[in-house]
């Protein structure tokens, strides 16, 4: 049975910044394989590039660490290949919301089992510090001196918008929510998408944890149900006074994996690779 | 009169959206049935309906390798076919149009020409109400009476291209009953002593296929079970073949949100261990430039094609050229190491395709597959693939049980062949990877011992694949008058006008640049060295082939043949500009 030391790198430990919420989502993360008993060998994790991004490299699971944006279409493709893999898709704001706007949005319409954390910090870490799509309106960056001229893109809003399967936001200062929504996302049965509210300690002076901390409140401890999509829209629209976490929304429906002719029978990468193609060749004469 | 047995270029032509596609499908249908062997070769600009369509089926008794650009016989289904074609009709040729369509005014053609003028919308009139894009199939009825060919066999080539679409039945029969009357009028109002004549013959029955479906065929025979493209000419027949044996090959192929998406996937799925593969075009292989580089950087076996149109941005996106070498010599940014292979006809895109998985499966790095638009779409018939010979080798992809019994694995273990024994997820041999530089266990690393012992590592790969990978082809005599170096589909232009050229006494011989990278630049260097004079030949402007021998041998090929019209190149064409170069 795995345990969290077993999900250990050893001396290879993170490069982040002291007290930055990457250590915490990292332990969460651990946790959650931990509490679900899922064999390390079988876990993908898959990233693009940021300091969030980085994460697969400091988990004992297998990890791939591509380019800026590119996560999800790479964490795709790794599901699609071989479906008992419990594949993981880490970005950051940057990376999900911006480089990767496309394929955020075109994986919320597709119901495929993986899951989506985005650690949202709402700047820029790795590069230092510029403003994000998440960066919140008037905020001052290395690339906004004057501020932030635009409002911020409200990715919650938009997983409603698509009746993404499973949405979810939690708050890299509570350990523990973490923990257990990252445990719901990963065993849910269809795509999930995971918002993580996470401070940047030398970058973002404005959402700190202590910000954060003041506002925000538990979806579920208000027993909110999380089965209703124009509800979650309306939770997701609440803003920055008082911050919902969370499942917005759940709801199973089949899966493309399921669904496909091909990809419902064994993982692809059991299949035989020795194929006749007489009959093909038949065809065309 | 000259009478040519087995041996014609025909052409129907008009405006978009008239069914000349499906037309010229069942003339070279009718034409294979018969043991006879075709090539066709499409023009078309990049509109849905209206601008000028071409179809042309070149026949002759033996294999054809290339369109040319004469016609003996032309449809035409709007007068703009007889304006612009009627200058390459052969001396004795035809055109066979419906005058109630089209009015041709005394001496708007040369007196040499036969007109045959046939009724079409009558005959359609008086048979049918039906859709008037049977108009066609009164045509090629007509076409079968005027080349003297057995009616039979085009009526054999409606019903199987009728059966494939839905509400067959009585397209079927009514597309034959108005072929059958215009091959009737033909034979009661106009003699039987047209200039070409068309036999069959009693050969075995070939293939009809295109470079794109033959790329296809290649990579489910190569058990590539997973295809992630984004549609764009002329690739986007790679992705439907595959898609349309999804079920029958057990294979996979993934629309993606735009090509980075595509090539992200497909590298995603060959991480995890499944043969993977992308298809596009130019514009769309630029956005997957990053990843291509990350291809190489984590050594992921990839399989990318690009079917190459003319650029620059969206050029001419329907028609054909070469000028994607440089660009796939050199995509993405910092150095890693690539295959590039070139291949030269439909059966090259098969078999080298094939090899390709072969090649990124024991090298673990990107291989790019170039074709074009003239192969990718130009339908040959050719005889049934030998795939006796063909054999799936996965490199050193670690099974099940090697990866049980690893201790402290290294994914990126430094070797001298340059490479690493490969696990995939699901394997117990837990590793990570990343687009930073990394050590042997695939952590970041930047120390620059580590940095040089990597990059190395990485390019040795290249130094082991050399090895492996055949020298360029020669065809023709080793020692000739004159050598003609090219790549890709001018393969069989080249070959053509070499024999035209033999007639005039020029020999000459043909270095096909089948593989093109890693560059075997000893080999070539020595043989260009020996070579009396030497001409390129390629669809591009600036010599991109030249360029590359240059910049590997230091060879200078002074002497060029450059076409970049957007068109393909004809035979005809390449013999008068490599007989001027030869004297010039
Ligand atoms: C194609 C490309 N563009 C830009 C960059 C530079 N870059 C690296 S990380 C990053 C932003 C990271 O922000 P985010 O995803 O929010 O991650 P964080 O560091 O905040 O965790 C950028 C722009 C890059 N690596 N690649
Ligand atoms: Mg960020």
């Amino acid at each position: 049975m795995v345990e969290m030391k077993d999900l250990s790198t050893g001396t290879y430990v993170p490069d982040w910044c002291p007290g930055c919420g990457n250590f915490l989502i990292l332990n969460a993360l651990k946790k959650a394989v931990v509490q679900l008993k899922l064999n390390p060998k079988d876990v993908v994790v898959v990233s693009g590039i940021g300091c969030s991004s980085k994460l697969p490299q400091w988990i004992n699971v297998f990890g791939y660490h591509g380019v800026h944006g590119r996560g999800l279409p790479v964490g795709t493709g790794i599901k699609l290949a071989n479906k008992k893999l419990h594949v993981i898709v880490i970005g950051g704001d940057g990376d999900v919301f911006g480089e990767g706007m496309n394929h955020f949005i075109h994986a919320l319409r597709k119901n495929i089992n993986i899951t989506l954390l985005v650690h949202d910090n709402q700047i820029y870490g790795l590069t230092k510090g510029q403003t994000s799509p998440t960066s919140m309106t008037g905020d001052r960056s290395t690339s906004s001196p004057r501020g932030n001229a635009f409002d911020p893109i409200n990715p919650i809003a938009l997983a409603v918008a698509q009746k993404t399967p499973y949405i979810a936001r939690t708050f890299a200062g509570d350990l523990k929510h973490m923990t257990n929504i990252f445990a719901d996302a990963i065993s849910f049965k269809g795509f999930s998408f995971v918002n993580i509210f996470q401070s940047c300690v030398t970058w973002n002076k404005h959402n700190t944890n202590q910000w954060f901390k003041e506002r925000v409140y538990d979806l579920q401890a208000e027993g909110y149900k999380a089965d209703n999509i124009e509800k979650a829209f309306k939770k997701a629209l609440e803003g920055y006074e008082k911050i919902p976490i969370g499942v917005f929304y759940k709801e199973e429906r089949p899966l493309f994996e399921d669904e496909h002719p091909i990809l419902k029978k064994t993982p692809l990468v059991k299949q035989k690779l020795e194929i006749d193609i007489k009959r093909f060749m038949e065809e065309l004469v | 009169m000259k009478m040519d047995v087995n041996r014609l270029s025909w052409l129907i032509a008009g405006e978009a959206g008239y069914g000349i596609m499906t037309a010229g499908q069942n003339f070279a249908k009718a034409m294979v049935l018969g043991g006879l062997n075709i090539f066709t070769h499409v023009e078309y600009p990049s509109l849905i309906r209206g601008g000028h369509n071409a179809f042309a089926v070149r026949v002759e008794e033996d294999e054809v390798r290339c369109p040319i650009q004469m016609y003996n016989l032309i449809v035409a289904l709007n007068k703009e076919t007889i304006d612009r074609h009627k200058n390459f009709l052969t001396h004795g040729g035809g055109i066979i149009f419906d005058p109630d369509k089209i009015t041709l005014n005394d001496g708007e053609v040369r007196a040499d020409v036969r007109i045959y003028k046939v009724p079409t919308t009558q005959i359609i009139k008086e048979t049918t109400d039906a859709i008037p894009v049977m108009n066609n199939s009164v045509t090629l009825g007509a076409s079968m009476a005027v080349l003297n060919y057995d009616f039979e066999l085009l009526a054999e080539s409606i019903k199987g291209t009728y059966s494939k679409k839905k509400k067959a039945n009585n397209m079927i029969d009514i597309n034959i009953e108005v072929a059958k009357k215009g091959y009737d009028y033909i034979k009661n109002n106009y003699p039987n002593d047209f200039n070409v004549k068309l036999e069959k013959r009693t050969k075995k029955k070939k293939m009809m296929i295109i470079g794109n479906q033959a790329i296809a065929l290649g990579a489910i025979k190569a058990g590539c079970k997973f295809l992630s493209a984004y549609p764009m000419t002329p690739a986007t027949s790679v992705m439907n073949y595959f898609v349309s044996k999804e079920e029958e090959a057990g294979v996979v192929m993934k629309q993606a949100d735009d090509e980075i998406a595509a090539i992200n996937m497909a590298l995603g799925a060959s991480y995890a261990g499944v043969r993977a593969m992308t298809s596009t075009s130019g514009g769309g292989l630029a956005l997957m430039a990053e990843t291509a580089s990350l291809v190489g950087m984590s050594e992921i076996p990839l399989v990318i094609v690009n079917v190459q149109r003319p650029g620059p941005a969206t050029g001419l996106p329907t028609r054909t050229g070469q000028a994607d070498l440089k660009f796939v010599m050199n995509i993405g940014h910092g150095d890693f190491p690539r295959i590039v292979i070139t291949p030269g006809d439909v059966q090259e895109c098969f078999y080298e395709t094939f090899n390709a998985f072969n090649l990124a499966d024991k090298y673990q790095l990107p291989v790019f597959v170039v074709s074009d638009k003239c192969l990718a779409v130009s339908i040959r018939s050719i005889p049934e693939f030998d795939t006796k010979y063909m054999k799936i080798d996965r490199g050193c992809l670690l099974t099940d049980e090697e990866a049980n019994n690893l201790y402290d694995y290294k994914r990126f273990l430094i070797t001298d062949s340059g490479v690493s024994p490969r696990a995939i997820p699901g394997q117990n041999a837990i590793f990570r990877s990343s687009s930073d530089e990394h050590n042997e266990h695939g952590e970041i690393h930047e120390e620059q011992d580590n940095r040089v012992s990597m990059e190395d590592k990485r390019f040795r790969k290249l130094d082991t694949a050399l090895k492996d990978i055949p020298l360029p082809k020669l065809y023709g005599p080793e020692n000739a008058d004159m050598t003609i170096v090219g790549w890709g589909s001018t393969k069989g232009v080249v070959l053509e006008a070499m024999e035209y050229l033999k007639k005039d006494g020029i020999t000459a011989n043909f270095l096909h640049f089948t593989y093109m990278f890693p560059f075997h630049a000893d080999w070539v260097s020595e043989f260009l060295s020996k070579c009396k004079m030497v001409v390129d030949v390629e669809g591009n402007k600036t010599a991109q082939l030249a360029g590359v021998i240059r910049e590997f041998t230091g060879f200078k090929i002074e002497k060029k043949v450059l076409k970049y019209n957007g068109r393909t190149f004809f035979p005809s064409e390449v013999y008068d500009d490599l007989k001027r170069a030869y004297h010039g």
